[in-house]
């Protein structure tokens, strides 16, 4: 069935036997939201409150001689200094970081820097002050000596013979075995499917090229912040704005030697954050600074610091290879990816490898990954880390293929599109997905059907993101006007506190306004993982379906016990109990809560789940530009995402992030880029020169909304937050083609690299 | 320490008066000093709009006015867009039409917005793209936000 809410926004759904799920209301939160009243991370103010900056690296890579902060501490108004000494030694440890893990010693290092300053703006000691301006004045008068030493700032430089070495202790991890070679290359990791050679050697055209990406910021408007006060109890409380509540409280548990318990953490409104606030920074600054002072400390990040000293994500160098028969099947496909880590070892690259060649069915391929450290950030998350970078290469050659082949270049990614068991390279097999009818339904699009327009160019492009499960827990309580009270854990960037809350209405017959959502604190409520990997709506909307059932269970036998008859017999729908037997036998929810007092108490529910049958997404684009022949500008004229969301639970939220995530794909396409200097510092750490995409570089972004159900949720959901930030970058580059002719191999695609092209 | 300076303003239609020091902005003024922490601070160089705010009639980014240049100033921030407890009809359609994601860059697209309409009550889609391209929004892809003053044009025209 479908439903057009506008000739812009089409929702394909498959299933639309719901009350609440598919239906649009207002989120719980807005009105907090656009009145002003929301408290973000920066907002929170306590009685004492002190205020602390930051000093950081002005080198790339340098060794520390010495730190001296006599001076600083010296200073009317300053309260305290810390250094990386400052933090307990600890024996170094694996840990656990909300999407993947890294060495303790790493994570600290990162955080304030011991012996090495690995990028410009590493973290070098923090000072707290009755004021900022006070405290800023103080970072002056700390005294550093460095010996710098010469930086490696793409992955080419730092896998170069006699290539300057960020750590002595890193040696190369080759296939799962450690060399001894100590070198900027953390690990190769090969994925192998059929033989590729036999594949290559029975296609008629092989095309190959090389792809190279540069590191780009995820550009949330709220920059880093964190207040702690560390009670002179014991215990730290932590307010902050972060993705994953628990992953910061588990963070400072280890950085700092606590137990868990010993560590509170309130997540605040978060001001965006697509990956960028799953890692901690200052939090744990904040925290020894309280430590030292007895005071609640807050930190806040400036623009500057958000880009150099916080996670940006990776640039990457790529060989992509894929070989056809003349029939349009395709034989074999290669991959080389070499992706940078920043500072320390974790690129996306693995997630890359997951999804370059996710799209389609292939019986040879091999994909080969390296992760390399760089004088950069320490890379972070970014919106399907590593799969835009990937989807770069192997979405332009299939398109040289598809062009070679004189077939139409969605017919030839279906003739060749992966389906319910097709085994990817990387070892699992798909279940349901919704490659096959994203293709089709950009086919069959009236954009894909028009006609362009006269000079304009047209690409098309799709892009695959696995999603992930993991831990979420949530509560329902029953109010006695016969509303319920739903706590979770997820900190909400984009609405989710009113898709899970739906989630929990659908079960109990109610109207989603009658579900009042919060976010609480690691106190208050199960471990959470999170908000990423496009897992929220999926899994806590999953723990908000179990926690529902339960209170939809006792709301039952509580009728049962009043009408002293048997559960079995009763139902609840709509919010009304009844009873199969017996149609005099009949109460609303309302009419039950109001009695719950009196009929043996309250009902509440709760859950813990680690749901496993997570639904990838895929997502596809067309779009048309036009080239400014004269200076190179690229014109967005007309761009269409569609993606598969399984269920979408509120299409309005779904549109927002395909809208959203196409457009961060267009600025990195386009514009967005960290220019960096030659003595290795960003030159362009501002909003004004890191050019994100304003309202006037864009057209309206037209969705559709695909539902192929996944067979692993209640509802059917995919989880949306993530694939469609995937095909922008290759749909962009095929339309350029398309218009110039010139075939774009390095992002961004900036009006200067579209003038020297080929 | 710098000496503070006696500033009188009138901020949302009532007079505040505030002391602060030469090199606090206006945007370290509405939150720290005042306690207005709607307006968001996304870049302080001017650069992100997320400060944007009324000031005699102009929108101006708070970060880029000093507090003690608001001497004498009429100022409308967020917190002033609402009359009491009715939302004003960009905020309804800031809500049903789903404009804001994360919300941080919301007060200062309200405001903004409500500037444009003051001045042009039925802009076209290009005019409100053109008005509203100094102030960044991260989440939205700008889709909702264009159709939510479009929205809010249509509702104060009926109005």
């Amino acid at each position: 069935m479908t439903t057009i809410d506008n000739e812009s926004n089409v929702v394909l759904a498959t299933n639309t036997d719901f009350k609440v799920v598919g239906t649009r209301p207002v989120r719980h939160d807005g009105t907090d939201k656009v009145t002003g009243r929301a408290l973000y991370g920066a907002d929170y103010d306590a009685s004492g409150l002190l205020h602390g900056k930051i000093l950081r690296s002005p080198h790339a890579h340098a060794l520390i001689k010495s730190v001296n902060t006599s001076k600083a501490e010296s200073l009317d108004g300053v309260k305290a200094v810390v250094t990386a000494s400052d933090f307990p030694q600890v024996a170094d440890k694996t840990v656990e970081l909300g999407e993947d893990d890294t060495k303790l010693e790493w994570l600290r290092d990162n955080i304030l820097a011991s012996d090495k300053a690995l990028y410009g703006g590493h973290a070098i000691a923090g000072v707290a002050a009755a004021n900022p301006h006070i405290a800023e004045e103080a970072l002056k008068l700390i005294e550093v000596e460095y010996e710098v030493l010469p930086a490696v700032l793409t992955t080419q430089e730092a896998m170069a013979d006699n290539a300057s070495i960020l750590h002595k202790s890193l040696t190369t991890q080759e296939l799962g075995e450690d060399t001894g070679v100590v070198s900027n290359v953390a690990s190769h990791f090969q994925h192998v499917k059929g033989d590729v050679s036999k594949g290559f050697a029975e296609a008629d055209i092989v095309k190959e090229r090389e792809f190279n990406t540069t590191t780009v910021h995820q550009g949330y408007i709220e920059p880093h912040n964190g207040t702690a006060f560390w009670s002179a109890d014991g215990r730290l409380h932590v307010w902050c704005s972060t993705q994953g509540s628990f992953v910061v409280r588990d963070s400072l548990a280890d950085l700092l030697d606590l137990p868990v318990s010993m560590v509170r953490v309130t997540p605040m409104e978060i001001g965006g954050a697509f990956g960028g606030k799953i890692p901690i920074y200052v939090e744990p600054v904040a925290a020894l600074l309280s430590k030292k002072t007895g005071a609640p400390v807050k930190i806040v990040m400036s623009r500057k610091e958000t880009f150099e000293g916080s996670g940006p994500t990776s640039g990457s160098y790529m060989k992509i290879k894929i070989g056809a028969k003349k029939d349009g099947t395709i034989t074999a496909a290669h991959a080389w990816m070499a992706m940078e880590a920043g500072a320390y070892p974790g690129s996306p690259v693995g997630a890359a490898a997951q999804c370059v060649f996710a799209t389609y069915d292939l019986e040879n391929a091999l994909i080969d990954g390296y992760d390399v450290v760089v004088n950069k950030p320490k890379t972070a998350a970014y919106r399907a880390p590593g799969a835009p970078n990937a989807a770069f290469g192997t979405e332009q050659v299939i398109n040289e293929l598809a062009e070679e082949l004189q077939m139409d270049p969605i017919e030839f990614r279906l003739k060749n599109v992966a389906v319910e068991g097709t085994r990817r390279p990387d070892g699992p097999t798909f279940r349901r997905i919704g490659a096959k009818e994203v293709l089709e339904a950009m086919r069959d699009h009236p954009h894909y059907q028009s006609k362009k327009q006269e000079g304009q160019g047209r690409g098309v492009a799709i892009g695959f993101w696995f999603n992930i499960g993991f831990d979420s827990a949530c509560n329902i309580a029953v109010n006695s006007d016969g509303t319920v009270n739903l706590t979770e854990g997820s900190t909400d960037i984009g609405g989710s506190r009113t898709s899970i809350a739906m989630q929990a209405a659908e079960v109990l017959g109610i109207p989603a306004e009658d579900v009042r959502p919060s976010v609480v604190d690691t106190d208050t409520v199960g471990f959470t993982a999170v908000t990423g990997g496009s897992r929220t709506t999926f899994a806590t909307g999953w723990a908000a379906y179990e926690a529902a059932q339960d209170v939809k269970q006792q709301c039952l036998e509580r009728a049962a016990s009043i009408w002293d008859v048997d559960v079995d017999g009763l139902q609840m729908e709509d919010g009304v109990i009844s009873s199969t037997a017996d149609s005099e036998l009949r109460m609303t929810l309302k009419e039950l809560a109001s009695q719950l007092g009196s009929s043996g108490g309250g009902i509440s529910g709760s859950a813990s789940v680690n749901p496993g049958g997570v639904g990838g997404s895929f997502a596809g684009n067309i779009a048309d530009v036009s080239v400014d022949s004269d200076t190179g500008k690229v014109t967005v004229e007309r761009f269409t995402c569609v993606q598969d969301a399984g269920k979408a639970i509120h299409p309005s939220y779904v549109e927002g992030q395909m809208q959203g995530g196409s457009v961060q794909g267009i600025g990195w396409a386009l514009n967005e880029e960290y220019f960096m200097g030659d003595d290795g510092n960003m030159n362009n750490s501002s909003l004004l020169d890191y050019r994100m995409p304003t309202a006037l570089d864009l057209p309206m972004i037209d969705t559709v909304i695909v539902e192929v159900a996944n067979p692993g949720h209640p509802f059917g959901v995919r989880g949306v937050g993530e694939a469609n930030i995937v095909p922008p970058t290759p749909t962009l580059a095929n339309a350029i083609y398309d218009a110039t002719g010139k075939r774009m191999t390095e992002l961004p695609m900036s009006p200067g690299a579209i003038l020297a092209a080929e | 320490m710098p000496g503070k300076t006696y500033v009188q303003t009138t901020i949302n239609g009532e007079q505040v008066d505030f002391l602060c020091e030469p090199r606090q902005s206006l945007l370290e003024c509405l939150r720290d000093v005042i306690g207005l922490t709607g307006t968001k601070e996304g870049c302080n160089d001017g650069n992100c709009g997320a400060c944007t705010v009324n000031m005699d009639g102009r929108v101006v980014t708070a970060c880029l006015v000093l507090g003690v240049e608001a001497e004498g100033a009429n100022i409308e921030t967020i917190e002033g867009v609402a009359d009491g407890s009715n939302l004003h009809p960009l905020q309804l359609a800031f809500l049903e039409n789903a404009a804001l994601q994360c919300g941080i860059c919301t007060p200062g697209f309200i405001v903004s917005s409500k500037a444009l309409l003051e001045q042009n009550p039925d802009p076209t889609e290009h005019e409100i793209r053109f008005w509203l391209a100094n102030n960044l929004c991260r989440c939205t892809g700008y889709d909702k936000i264009v159709r939510a003053v479009q929205d809010a044009a249509k509702r104060l025209q009926e109005a």
